[in-house]
């Protein structure tokens, strides 16, 4: 493999078919992007609910997070694969993965939501509440728009780790870059050096600039608002 | 106008009040004094339903307050400014006394931003619409939270220590806020406070309540000359010094 790094005749057999792993480097950008969307809407929406006065959507969505938490998430893959179809639901590998990653990490940042409305000192949702407004209206107005600044950083680790996690889409035979990487590699020429290479390239330029500017924000944070920044420790020390 | 009928309410096996029988007729000024842990804050808090009694009565305008129309109810009857302020910290001033104005009660942005500033030239920070409340002293965020009551143009506004938090030097740019308040006939209000020089200023009525119930009341000349009891006397001996 390191001899084939150094070799410029495998990277022009790999070059030859550059168009290939571009295409699947713009399935993963898709899928990433639609399955952050969900796992945003899904944690939203758990993480409001597993802070409700009333019992039952706090159970649920507990039992939605500890169910996707306690397992893995190849499992679950699978799991989404092979039994959509049993209940009438024909999918695509991709649009598969899409739901199976946006499920996964909706339930880790359901939980970053949770954590970041319980952060709001209790007198927001009661100033709220006395002029009037709804457990739903407060947390659109008042709690969530508060809650994003404190929850910015776990949240951007956790869409590093989602866009790593679209590899599993790989594994149920979607063409995503991963998997056109290994493909293209087992199949043929036996090239390995150059694509593994170029693939591990293109992950890292998505996630890299994301987890620096994460980590550059939450210092700033620290920095500039210490309240918000003992908030975000507390959190992390929670979720961690 | 406010009518608590024989309250109750218990934390957990803590029973806090212990049968409070109150009425609070319309335009009326009360003020609520009482040591610590007596129940003032809560019973306060049962007139807006961020209490609920664990058994009694509470009337808004004679229309039982439940948990299930305590939302509705309390929009468009009253209006609290707290001890901690708790203003939005997300938003400006103007921000603040205009949110629940086009959120609530389907004000056109325009029309909530004039009543706004309206209300902002009652409390003297006309100049603050659009500062963050983070840059306001305490006594000037304390304004702002009376103000952002006073656009919901509610009939009632309920006090809960307004001053208590706020460094001595600002506590008079509030109680003036407040007297000036209490020269309008329609606004009904209830205030906690231990500022008795601002109770006789502007009370009707004074009750004094000890655990958990209402152990006397009368008008601020009566809590200044003869108290009754001596529970009472004791009481104002501390904070009359
Ligand atoms: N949410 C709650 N859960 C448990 N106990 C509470 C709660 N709210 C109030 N209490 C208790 O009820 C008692 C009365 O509280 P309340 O706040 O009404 O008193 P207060 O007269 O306003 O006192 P203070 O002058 O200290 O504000 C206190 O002992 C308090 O600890
Ligand atoms: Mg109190």
């Amino acid at each position: 493999m390191i001899e084939q790094i150094l070799s410029p005749a495998c990277w022009l057999v790999f070059l030859a078919d550059w168009h290939l792993f571009l295409q699947a480097f713009g399935v993963t950008v898709m899928v990433s992007i639609a399955a952050l969307a969900l796992a945003l809407a899904l944690g939203v929406v758990f993480g409001v609910m597993s802070t409700s006065h009333f019992l039952l959507p706090r159970n649920v969505a507990r039992a939605y997070v500890e169910a996707i938490q306690n397992t893995p998430l190849v499992l679950q893959a699978y799991v989404f694969y092979l039994a959509l179809p049993y209940i009438g639901v024909m999918m695509g590998q991709v649009s598969v993965g899409i739901f199976a990653v946006g499920i996964y990490h909706g339930a880790y940042i359901a939980e970053v939501v949770r954590a970041g409305i319980q952060s709001i000192p209790r007198g927001q949702s009661e100033a709220a509440a006395s002029q009037g407004f709804t457990y739903v209206q407060t947390m659109r107005w008042v709690i969530l728009p508060q809650t994003v600044k404190i929850i910015l950083p776990p949240l951007v680790n956790q869409m590093v780790n989602l866009i790593k996690n679209t590899s599993v889409i790989a594994l149920i035979g979607g063409t995503d870059l991963m998997n056109r990487t290994n493909d293209w590699a087992t199949s043929g020429a036996s090239i390995y050096g150059p694509p593994f290479l170029v693939c591990g390239v293109l992950y890292f330029l998505l996630c890299f600039p994301l987890s620096t500017w994460g980590r550059r924000y939450e210092e700033k944070l620290k920095k500039k608002d210490s309240h918000a920044g003992e908030e975000l420790r507390k959190i992390e020390e929670e979720l961690s | 106008m406010i009518r608590l009928s024989n309250v109750h309410k218990s934390f957990g096996s803590h029973e806090v009040l212990k049968g409070v029988n109150l009425e609070v007729r319309e335009g009326e000024k009360l003020v609520i004094i009482g040591p610590s842990g007596s129940g003032k804050s809560t019973t306060v808090r049962c007139m807006n339903g961020l209490e609920i009694p664990t058994s009694g009565h509470v009337f808004i305008d004679n229309v039982e307050l439940t948990r299930k129309n305590r939302i509705e109810l309390v929009r468009n009857t009253s209006s609290m400014v707290f001890q901690q302020f708790n203003l939005y910290p997300h938003l400006t001033v103007m921000g603040n006394l205009t949110l629940a104005p086009v959120k609530l009660f389907g004000k056109s942005k325009s029309e909530a931003q004039d009543i706004a500033r309206h209300y902002l030239e009652v409390v003297g920070l006309e100049e603050k619409a659009h500062a963050y409340p983070a840059t306001l002293s305490g006594g000037q965020q304390q304004r702002v939270a009376i103000a952002r009551a006073l656009c919901s143009q509610t009939k009632i506004i309920l006090f809960d220590e307004p001053t208590s938090a706020l460094d001595p030097e600002t506590v008079q740019e509030v109680l003036n806020v407040m007297v000036k308040l209490a020269g309008e006939k329609n606004i009904t209000m209830v205030i906690v406070t231990h500022e008795m020089g601002f109770a006789r200023e502007v009370a009707d009525r004074v009750i004094f309540m000890d655990d958990g119930t209402i152990l006397e009341e009368g008008t601020p000349e009566h809590f200044f000359v003869s108290p009754t009891h001596e529970r009472t006397r004791q009481f104002l001996g501390k904070i009359l010094h």
